[in-house]
């Protein structure tokens, strides 16, 4: 082995310090294995070394949470002994490398995370950020992407039932590929990743150990610049049919009762697996590493430790069932080899041919990394970019030209070209499909279903990310409540530029606070989540993206709710009122290139007030629809119940009081806690009075008619039409933007 | 009536079809697992949807080579009711079992949306409950569904009244604009000459129940336990 250089520590992306914590820990001067092994879990994806101190600060717990942070995903009570269990998590610089690995890897991690669980995965969703689609790079890397999430999904026979798109070109040499999943499980046959009973057999389960990926986890935690292309071959390479096998053979094993423990090899593979698994029962393991299935005869003990080749299981079996485990993964046509034990004395031993070529304390390797409390400060154009004089911005002349650039915009288009390619129906549970507030699956044998959605304005959260990240908090909810579910938990998945620059540290401090804040109003507890720092190139960062996933449930699921309009005649209303929020608006991105000003102003009191009423409407079966007022604002709003719905479009004439507002905050605008619903007209007084005992804000403000959408803004002297276009058009727009502008690449 | 549902390595419609046939329908439904070399006491076998070996090489060509195919080739040649959707489907064909390939889609994108089929021929023992030329609406879920034969088979398939779905608008128009993989004729599921097996590229287990936004492929199943019911048990095998 060579020796240890300062070089080959740089190499390793450990500082000086971190270095001699290392060798204190030992006693010695650690070999190659051992400083690969160290790299890889003190590295930031996997150390969480300067984020931990916030993350300490959200709130995690609940009368519903069964497991919080700290597993391999988090577990809420559904009730009917049952619980879902989700996380969302990161693949963003692997996909900007190599596109369709990246996100495929991404979709098969993240599942992974699920059933070692014990939870079978029900519903994928993702979260995906590209730079603008006019450079064909930024197509090359959507089109990636999207055909990389579907390739692994389908496969997998795990739908993918929603998720959204944002277009920036802040994004484009940092793409983010954000993937959420929801598994169903026994709450009392929860598995988590613990290497308990001393003597228990270890036992490799999946696919062969290849030299790929090896340090994907330190690329994870650099950042890039115009060689990263170069780092390809640390991008693993997927292979969803075995995954599949290994899902299948899994939960056999589960349901055998024949295991103690189990964790997937992931981000920093055998040495994560193993050294968190002995960690969390106080214990250690033994591994011979002769045994571990292969791609490669001659790979080292270093390579082994540290390659991330996919789908690949760890387990700790009950003594004495060594051969039923076994037998079960030969069914299912995978590697499988007994590799070590469980031992006593807190060491992670690594043996090769006879040869101790590791050993380290496990808690020492896995809990005991760098801790740090980065120093942060709000950046100097901070205020340059809050400050926004409205007066220079003329009021709009032509609403129907801004309402369709924004409904063609891609950020707001309708992503029918992506989710069309995702199998969203499989599994026969979906009962919302992509395109409504939030995505519904039902829970066989219950009543119940269990409403998703993943959600980030990430330009609010670069104008004001304590505001931002309430936000977001505050419209995954929104959606969720919208789709009649009772927000119940929420897993985050925080993609920011490098930690190391306070200003970014300062977006991120204030994000944990505002999502702190939100969660604790709603009490909606953060049960898993994924930090992702360094999305930076070049020395540009990308906009704070703390990205949220949220689950609701709804009891009785006749009482779903869609966003889309039901019948000709049908009252619209709008819950909540309009204020002059036009600063980070989409309105003002697409019609007069700004991206700047204040986030719209929240009320976490209204919001709430907004979320009883709604959901006590749905409840009682007054609604017939019901959408989040959100990107576009009202306008796009109302357009999007004339034209999402699967069966039929509507028509609607539409009448708003302006007040003292702009014309185009009342159009475009994007207030907070308003919410655009519909109902016969028998229901009209019973609406209207709910909304005011529950203190929210009520207007009839149209009603579903004819095939155009009309929209009149009026004040005390006169009333003008300010939107008069037919839905079928508003509809081609919309519907085959993305399509239109991929298909040209 | 007793119905096997196969499971390949990388079926992932087999419980979506147990579902509808247990708990939807109240039938008994048996998992075969693909090495298993007898269908013995089965009245009818269904050949899922999925990814049956990862769809590696080609679509059904692996899985033609499971112990199990032996068995569903007896079993159809016996005169049992075998239906392949999807997955299942482009496996008969790999089989030999039905005439033609399955050409990726025109779109050379996976697909999965709702679709409209015609009725051609209600018949026969998939279609007995509907109406000829009723129209169902039922979603699709495939890369590879682009349907392909040659001409004297294609004549042939039409003659014999072998083409039994074809995609069609909600109105049950057959276009151009209505098919949405580019499959030749609009074919949307075959039978074999005899009749008694059927390949499907729509899934109408995803659609059996009125919550799944649609019950239409019910109808298909209904016609399959009809049929068994009124001939005594194919299972002997």
């Amino acid at each position: 082995m060579p020796p240890i250089t300062k070089d080959l520590i740089a190499q390793h992306n450990l500082t000086g310090e971190e270095y001699q914590k290392i060798i204190d820990i030992l006693g010695r001067e650690p070999n190659l294995t051992e400083l690969g092994m160290f790299s890889v879990m003190w590295s930031e994806h996997c150390s969480y070394k300067s984020s931990s101190v916030h993350l300490k600060k959200l709130p995690t717990t609940g009368p519903r949470v069964v497991q919080g942070p700290g597993e391999n995903a988090g577990a809420i009570d559904i009730g009917d002994g049952l619980c879902v269990v989700f996380k969302m998590e990161s693949h963003n610089h692997p996909s900007f490398i190599e596109p369709y690995q990246g996100a495929a890897t991404g979709v098969g991690g993240i599942l992974r995370d699920i059933f070692t669980m014990g939870a079978r995965p029900i519903a994928l969703l993702d979260s995906l950020r590209f730079g603008e689609l006019h450079s064909a790079k930024n197509r090359h890397l959507m089109k990636g992407v999207v055909s990389g999430i579907a390739g692994y999904g389908n496969c997998m026979g795990v739908p993918t039932v929603g998720g959204e798109i944002v277009f920036s070109d802040i994004y484009a040499l940092n793409p983010l590929v954000n993937v959420f999943c929801l598994g169903v499980a026994h709450t009392d046959k929860i598995f988590r990743g613990t290497a308990a009973g001393v003597g228990n057999p270890v036992i490799y389960c999946g696919s062969k150990t290849g030299r790929d990926g090896i340090h994907g986890a330190t690329m994870a935690s650099d950042s890039f610049d115009d060689k990263s292309e170069q780092k390809r071959p640390t991008v693993q390479v997927g292979d969803p049919f075995t995954e599949k096998l290994l899902l299948e053979a899994c939960l056999e094993l589960m349901e055998r009762d024949l295991l103690v423990g189990i964790q997937d090899m992931g981000a920093a593979g055998l040495t994560s697996s193993s050294c968190e698994m002995a960690s969390r029962a106080g214990n250690g393991i033994e591994l011979d590493l002769t045994v571990v299935p292969r791609r490669e005869p001659e790979m080292t003990p270093y390579e082994i430790m540290l390659s991330e080749s996919q789908e690949r299981m760890l387990m700790v079996a009950k003594a004495g069932m060594e051969d039923e485990c076994l037998a079960i993964c030969r069914k299912w046509d995978l590697d499988v080899a007994v590799v070590g034990r469980v031992t006593g004395d807190g060491m992670l031993r690594v043996s090769d041919q006879g040869k101790i070529v590791a050993e380290i304390p496990a808690k020492a390797l896995a809990d005991d990394g760098p801790r740090y409390e980065r120093p942060y400060q709000p950046p100097s154009y901070q205020d340059m970019l809050t400050n926004l004089n409205y007066d220079v911005i003329p009021d709009v002349k032509d609403a129907n030209a801004a309402l369709l650039a924004l409904l063609e915009s891609p950020t707001i288009a309708s992503k029918r070209w992506v989710y069309e390619q995702y199998d969203h129906m499989v599994r026969t549970n979906t009962m919302v499909r992509p395109g409504s507030d939030a995505a519904v699956v039902r829970i066989k044998g219950t009543n119940k279903a269990v409403a998703m959605t993943v959600d980030c304005n990430s330009r609010y959260c670069l104008l004001h990310p304590y505001e931002g990240a309430r936000l977001a908090v505050a419209e995954a909810a929104r959606n969720l409540v919208c789709s009649g579910a009772v927000p119940i938990g929420l897993t985050d998945c925080l993609n920011f530029g490098n930690p190391e620059r306070p200003d970014i540290m300062w977006q991120f401090v204030m994000a944990i606070e505002g999502m702190k804040d939100a969660c604790e109003h709603f009490q909606i507890p953060i049960v898993s989540g994924n930090v992702s720092f360094y999305n930076e190139t070049n020395g540009l960062s990308i906009y704070p993206t703390p990205m949220l996933g949220m689950v609701g449930l709804i009891e009785n699921s006749e009482r779903t709710m869609t966003q889309w309009f039901k019948a000709e005649g049908d009252d619209v209303f709008l819950l909540g009122s309009s204020r002059e929020d036009l600063g980070g608006t989409e309105y003002l991105k697409v019609v007069h290139a700004r991206e700047q000003g204040s986030p719209p102003y929240l009320s976490l009191e209204k919001e709430k007030a907004l979320h009883e009423c709604v959901l006590s409407l749905i409840h009682d079966g007054l609604l017939q629809s019901a959408h989040d007022c959100s990107e576009g604002g009202l306008a796009a709003t109302l357009a999007e119940c004339c034209m999402s719905g699967t069966e039929h479009t509507f028509g609607a004439v539409i009448r708003l009081t302006r007040g003292r507002l702009r014309k185009d905050a009342v159009l475009f605008g994007e207030s907070q806690s308003r919410v655009v619903i519909s109902a016969t007209p028998v229901h009209r007084q019973a609406i209207l009075d709910r909304a005011t005992r529950y203190g929210v804000p009520v207007e009839v403000i149209g009603a579903i008619s004819g095939t155009r959408l009309v929209m009149y803004v009026g004040d005390e002297q006169s009333t003008e039409k300010v939107i008069d276009q037919p839905v079928a058009m508003l509809h081609d727009r919309w519907a085959l933007s993305l399509e239109r502008t991929l298909s040209g690449a | 009536m007793n119905i096997g549902v196969v499971v390949f390595p990388g079926s992932n419609c087999d419980h979506d079809c147990q579902h509808v046939f247990r708990d939807v329908l109240g039938q008994d439904v048996t998992m075969v697992w693909h090495k298993e070399s007898s269908l013995a006491g089965l009245d009818a076998v269904i050949l899922p949807g999925g990814f049956s070996y990862g769809d590696y090489l080609r679509t059904g060509a692996i899985a033609r080579f499971s112990p199990v195919m032996q068995a569903v080739k007896r079993f159809a040649a016996d005169g049992g009711l075998v239906l392949g959707i999807c997955n299942g489907f482009q496996i008969l064909l790999e089989a030999g079992l039905l005439p033609g390939a399955m050409l990726r889609n025109k779109s050379l994108h996976f697909i999965c949306r709702e679709t409209y089929v015609r009725v051609e021929h209600a018949s026969t023992p998939f279609t007995n409950t509907c109406k000829p030329g009723q129209v169902l609406k039922i979603p699709i879920a495939h890369a590879d569904g682009n349907y392909y034969t040659d001409p004297v088979t294609l004549a042939s398939l039409q003659a014999n009244a072998q083409v039994v779905f074809r995609y069609c608008t909600a109105d049950g128009v057959v276009t151009p604009e209505s098919c949405p993989n580019g499959a030749l004729d609009n074919i949307a599921g075959i039978r074999n000459a005899a009749g008694n097996v059927l390949g499907l590229m729509p899934h109408p287990e995803r659609c059996a129940e009125t919550m799944m936004g649609s019950d239409d492929g019910r109808a298909i199943f209904l016609s399959m336990i009809m049929s068994c019911e009124r001939k005594p048990s194919a299972g002997v095998h």
